[in-house]
């Protein structure tokens, strides 16, 4: 079991910034992200992007601010669990929590911040009716163990670069492969779009754009999956049916802790950013209270306050003084 | 010149409002809509990077065409039509008075 001081639910810009200024504060952190990488946003979203109000940068790109961020919490020595969506969390005494996440780690701490942004990021679904049925029947978001698909016959659903990639991928293993797109010109890496338009050039793959998929059919299984191209309905045999049209944030499982919610949002006092549940606080983008503005500025300056009241949480008989780093200098934890 | 426009929006539920909106604040219609509380998250801000403003225009008027970022974000959107845009790349602006638009369903 993992045990820490404060233990941050997602490592986004405000996530990665809570480590900073809990570090001054000699408080231990551990962050949980559902994403494979930190950043959050940042990082999945926009990472080309330039940002113009982060105070004394006049520009700075999103993926650097995350590299900076990384750089800046280094000497705190932060622990992570990437790739788990924190699932619930318990309370087991006066003092403690334990998180789960859903691939079963389980971290102790005194204090959950949650600064998990839009929520976590999940596969967007396309909205045909009764695709719920067959997931883990022949449907899958996402390609975690290629080799299931080794002599299979595929659809896969997308435009993008993870859809051009896996065709591309499993083109080499699938007994049949099709690729269904809504138009005929791909986002994506130049060079998979041509490596695509070869393969199905060459008829290794079957290549239908102007299509959407539109119904599925099956009994136990998933069989069939019915393609609108050019306005006609057009019946495809498969075993797998592999929709990849990204990632969306959704608010998850935290909507269940307890927490009183308000548009999506978790409640907080503005006063040090906990919520209604004593010892668990909301910070960054996840929160809402009067006059909240979803700026990365803010959320520093919340989790700032934030540990300030963790502080007293965890160590209630000491006092705290406020020192300025220009003053005192940093130093590291172990 | 005009400082307000009118556009006309149909909600989820069917419902139409007609919104005023200014054109000296460099807004975006998606901006509109939240300002007026309609049902639009409006995830990434602005940036053509979400599709959860997604929105169909009915009336003819002459919008900009939409960008190749606006098209690869259209990609990943559901429900998408001839007439879909994502309502943050329309820009408030005098041409697109008495704008008429529909809110795509969400998944």
């Amino acid at each position: 079991m993992i045990e820490t001081d404060i233990l941050i639910v997602g490592a986004g810009p405000v996530g990665l910034f809570t480590v900073f200024e809990a570090g001054l504060l000699k408080l231990k952190c551990h962050l949980v992200d559902a994403l494979p990488q930190v950043g959050g946003q940042l990082s999945e979203i926009y990472p080309k992007k330039p940002i113009y109000d982060i105070p004394g940068y006049p520009s700075v790109l999103a993926g650097d601010l995350v590299d900076n961020l990384m750089e800046q919490i280094k000497p705190f020595n932060p622990s992570f669990t990437l790739g788990e969506r924190a699932e619930s969390i318990e309370k087991i005494d006066d003092k403690y929590y334990l998180l789960k996440t859903n691939r079963g780690t389980v971290i102790k701490a005194p204090v959950i911040a949650i600064a998990g942004g839009l929520g976590s990021f999940e596969p967007r679904k396309p909205p045909i009716e009764g695709l719920e049925k067959y997931e883990g029947k022949g449907v899958e978001y996402m390609v975690k163990d290629p080799d299931m698909f080794a002599d299979k016959k595929l659809l896969i659903a997308g435009g993008g670069d993870s859809a051009l990639d896996w065709t591309i991928e499993l083109s080499k293993i699938a007994k049949e492969i099709t690729l269904i797109h809504r138009r005929t010109s791909f986002r994506g890496a130049l060079d998979s779009v041509e490596q695509v338009m070869e393969l199905a050039k060459k008829g290794k793959i079957n290549l239908i754009t102007n299509a959407q998929a539109v119904d599925v059919s099956g009994e136990d299984h998933i069989r069939s999956v019915g393609v609108k191209v050019d306005g006609e309905l057009k019946q495809i045999d498969i075993d797998y049916f592999i929709p990849l049209f990204g990632l969306s944030p959704k608010l998850g499982p935290v909507a269940e802790w307890g927490l009183n919610i308000n548009r999506s949002a978790i409640e907080v006092n503005t006063l040090d950013y906990s919520t209604n549940v004593p010892g668990v606080y909301a910070i960054g983008d996840i929160n809402t209270y009067e006059g909240k503005l979803k700026l990365i500025l803010c959320g520093f300056h919340e989790a700032t306050l934030m540990v300030q009241s963790a502080f007293k949480r965890i160590y209630p008989d000491q006092k705290l003084s406020f020192k300025y780093t220009t003053v005192t200098g940093i130093e590291g934890l172990s | 010149m005009k400082d307000i426009i009118q556009i006309k929006v149909k909600d989820r539920e069917g419902v139409e409002h007609e919104l005023e909106a200014p054109t000296d604040m460099a807004m975006n219609l998606m901006e509109v809509f939240k300002a007026h509380e309609l049902p639009v998250e409006g995830t990434c801000g602005g940036m053509a990077l979400c599709a959860s403003c997604h929105c169909y225009v009915h009336s003819d008027h002459e919008l900009q065409s939409a960008s190749e970022d606006e098209e690869d974000m259209l990609d990943q959107a559901f429900f998408v039509e001839d007439n879909s845009r994502l309502s943050c790349q329309i820009r408030i602006e005098e041409s697109i008075d008495g704008l008429e638009v529909e809110l795509a369903p969400v998944s």
